[in-house]
């Protein structure tokens, strides 16, 4: 008998379906791995189970009991629970672990008055249960982040949890707390508490679950036990059939090294990467959520200091204390987070547009209004920015023409090596072709590219080199004619692959 | 059709009621509406407003600075010293007060940028620190013309005239320090619209983050901001020994919330959303309106920061209503 079954599980937002119809079911004392690519579903199909979103369609049953989720504590109520990635998100910081453990029995109250040292025995025993040797006393905030997750861990056994859902709970740790997370992952099996478990690491899937499914474009495609299938069977379900990617792909004279990295660490996010970029190159570095892009980008702009590595622009080592040591190197970057860091969405257009540029566009400290406006409708007329004029405010344009201001602020610098982190990420097909066409023309003017993205489809069309980061490394780098969306998926989940190995 | 009235309301309302509270004055009592209570209402709105510029920058940077009061306070003492105890030139008089500003704003911008303390914390602490300083270095005195000093003696020296021209003067029959501080207004807004640093400056408030990705150095700004904010009420200072011809202890203390409240008045003034120089001067007049008005009908002054309080309050509350509305 089926512990949870979840079938047909319809939910739209805003017209677009992110879930059809879709179906999942989870024993009792079984580890169900859910997988999918970036936007599959599989994080809306949890959150409807977890009472963060209410269904259109569908039924959910508890021990074949139909049932209604309309809250997140419905879902308690339920015993379903979750372990989220952001750990911090769910606990109290200052308080200690035994109040964070009991924190659902203390907030319930009663008379009022509350027996500690009972409070203390029984988060002891659930900490216990959890195989985690913590102080109760201790507070939150000076455990790691392993800790804390295991203390949530530990408050859900006193909540009585039937269903938990791991989100990517092993993204942040290190291998030996994986392992430990492991091991509690397989006592709550054998204590029959069934878990969905949703994660990027193809190995993990295999060590760990019972079954697996898998998600595509908000359907399922895939139910299996774990043996009935292995990783290219899985990875082939994720992409669905291949398609060939149609990239308007620029040719460039590829010519001299202008960017090299040299042994980049910062913390479990970068770990010891290294690699060139050259004139007139597209370099893509490929990878899933998670990887390590975004802050390996952020390292290349100088916007977080590495703990160790160098970087050198034509030969020459640059420090980068601040972004504007990069842009004084020629390196700049187009964030992923457009409307938090790309551009000012309070500011118009042109004022976005000459931001790094205010010193050439000043004199005695005065800004030149008119040759501003000339630069902001030479920049607005090369990129295609749809606006009504430059004096508009950036956040009234689309997200594709607001990329696009992002991108258009660094065309006059005169910088030689163009970091793109995401830069297609929620915008419509037009606009994003012609951002293509944009990288492209950049590179045929000499210019470096760096292509962050997880989009594998993407970097294959556009990039000449590609550089497969999981875990924070490097782990692999394919030519453009070699790459397939198969292989970059099979390493960026930490896999490795015989048959292509040289 | 509601919502226009509302953001007209939001856009003129300060003016509005600056306009209103100077005509209810005016029929209340023939003696306000005269060149010479308009010129004094100026006169002693020059210094708030001075104080205010100073707010302005901080809060341009999305920042805040507390310790303009104890500033002023300083200054004003130090300003006093320099001609009574130390009789110095007039150039040192005017320099060593406005160089002390500039140094605690870098104070400041140490405990804010560097050190990552919340600016309305830090401010705070360093507010108590200047106010200690400058009565510990005055003993607790006031100081005036030949004072008598602690060992029996008298101080050798006075006020200059040229110093006290700053406060009490004329030119063109306009006082000085309103001169002063049309000109300070007028030279801010030009340096907030029209050059590079006071556009880095907003910008920076706006959103540090893409500020600093954009290549902005935004430590360096706020840096500045700070500073600024020191200089500003340093000239407050000054303005203020130059007009009473003392320097008080404690002069600077109320100058904190008049100051605030009129920044805050000025966010909405002609719907600017912002901290900008023009709506703080509007601010200031506001409340020296309010202030000589209240005076003249006879209200007690012990009940004066109840109506700081109150018009800060209002200030504050079309600010962030509107802001309020505007996300939703």
């Amino acid at each position: 008998m089926a512990l949870l079954s979840m079938s047909g599980i319809t939910k739209s937002f805003a017209g677009v379906p992110a879930l059809r119809s879709v179906d999942f079911e989870l024993r009792s004392g079984e580890i169900h791995a859910l997988l999918g690519a970036n936007g599959a579903g599989k994080s809306t199909l949890m959150k409807v189970l977890s009472g963060a979103y209410s269904p259109d369609a569908g039924v959910i049953r508890i021990d074949d009991q139909a049932v209604q989720i309309r809250s997140p504590y419905d879902a308690k109520k339920h015993g379903i629970q979750c372990i989220y990635q952001e750990v911090d998100t769910a606990l109290a910081a200052g308080l200690s672990v035994a109040e964070n453990i009991m924190m659902d029995k203390i907030s319930a109250g009663g008379a009022g008055l509350l027996n500690w040292n009972k409070l203390r025995g029984e988060a002891e025993r659930a900490l216990a249960q959890v195989g985690a040797d913590i102080p109760v006393r201790k507070p939150v905030e000076g455990l790691t982040l392993a800790e804390k997750q295991l203390v949530l861990l530990a408050r859900l056994l006193t909540e009585e949890a039937r269903i938990v859902i791991f989100d990517e709970p092993t993204a942040p740790l290190s291998l030996e707390e994986a392992e430990r997370l492991f091991r509690v992952m397989q006592r709550l099996k054998s204590s029959g508490i069934g878990s969905v478990f949703i994660t990027h690491r193809l190995p993990e899937v295999f060590r760990m679950s019972d079954r697996i499914t898998v998600m595509r474009d908000g359907e399922r495609v895939l139910t299996e036990a774990k043996d009935n299938t292995n990783a290219d069977g899985i990875i082939q379900a994720m992409l669905g059939k291949t398609f060939a990617a149609e990239f308007p792909k620029t040719e460039a004279a590829i010519g001299e090294i202008l960017l090299e990295a040299e042994g980049l660490t910062l913390g479990h996010k970068v770990r010891d990467v290294s690699f060139t970029a050259r004139s007139g190159e597209i370099v893509a570095v490929v990878g899933l959520v998670g990887a390590g892009k975004t802050e390996l980008s952020r390292v290349l702009f100088g916007a977080d200091r590495p703990e160790s590595g160098t970087i050198r622009v034509k030969g020459k080592e640059a420090i980068l204390r601040e972004p504007v040591d990069a842009v004084q190197n020629g390196i700049v970057l187009v964030p992923e987070e457009r409307r938090k860091q790309g551009i000012l969405v309070q500011e118009s257009v042109q004022r976005n547009i000459s931001l790094p540029l205010l010193d050439a566009l000043s004199s005695l400290g005065i800004v030149s209004l008119r040759k501003e406006k000339r630069l902001a409708e030479d920049v607005i007329q090369r990129l295609g920015i749809k606006t009504s004029s430059p004096g508009l405010a950036a956040a009234y344009l689309s997200g594709g023409n607001q990329q696009k201001v992002s991108i258009g602020k660094w065309l006059e610098t005169g910088a030689n090596v163009f970091l793109f982190d995401e830069p297609t990420k929620g915008v419509d097909i037009g606009a994003k072709s012609d951002i293509f066409s944009i990288i492209g023309e950049l590179a045929s003017r000499g210019k470096s590219i760096v292509y962050f993205t997880c989009e594998f489809a993407e970097a294959i069309g556009i990039a000449d080199r590609l550089l497969v980061m999981y875990d924070g490394r490097l782990v692999k780098e394919l030519s453009r004619a070699e790459a397939t969306q198969e292989l970059i998926l099979l390493y960026a989940s930490g896999g490795e692959d015989r048959k292509h190995e040289i | 059709m509601k919502s226009n009235i509302l953001e007209w309301a939001y856009k003129y309302g300060a003016l509005f009621v600056i306009g209103f509270v100077i005509v209810f004055f005016s029929l209340w009592d023939e003696h306000f509406f005269t060149y010479d209570n308009l010129s004094d209402i100026l006169r002693s709105i020059s210094i708030v407003t001075f104080v205010a510029i100073g707010i302005t920058f901080s809060l341009a940077v999305d920042g805040f600075d507390l310790s303009v009061g104890s500033t002023v306070s300083l200054t004003t003492v130090l300003a006093a010293t320099l001609m009574v105890w130390h009789e110095q030139p007039l150039i040192v008089v005017i320099a060593v007060p406005l160089l002390a500003g500039a140094l605690i704003g870098m104070l400041n911008a140490l405990l804010i940028v560097k050190i990552r303390i919340p600016d309305l914390l830090a401010t705070l602490a360093v507010m108590y620190i200047i106010s200690g300083i400058h009565r510990t270095y005055t003993k607790g005195y006031s100081i005036y013309n030949n004072m008598q000093m602690s060992d029996g003696t008298n101080a050798p020296g006075v006020f200059q005239e040229s110093f006290l021209w700053l406060g009490q003067g004329q030119l063109f029959g306009i006082p000085v320090p309103v001169v002063l501080m049309v000109l300070a207004v007028i030279l801010v807004h030009l340096f907030f619209t029209f050059t590079k640093w006071g556009r880095q400056m907003y910008i920076t408030g706006g959103n540090e983050e893409a500020a600093r990705l954009s290549g902005i150095r935004v430590r360096r700004i706020r840096l500045a901001a700070y500073m600024a904010s020191g200089v500003f009420a340093a000239i407050g200072g000054l303005l203020f020994a130059a007009r009473t011809g003392t320097g008080q202890i404690d002069a600077g203390a109320p100058l904190l919330m008049e100051s605030v409240a009129a920044v805050f008045v000025g966010y909405s003034v002609f719907g600017a959303g912002k901290p900008n120089v023009i709506g703080t001067f509007f601010g200031a007049v506001l409340i020296g309106v309010l202030l000589n008005g209240l005076t003249m009908m006879r209200v007690p002054y012990y009940t004066n920061d109840i109506i700081k309080g109150s018009v800060l309050v209002l200030a504050l509350a079309v600010t962030f209503i509107h802001l309020h509305r505007r996300r939703a």
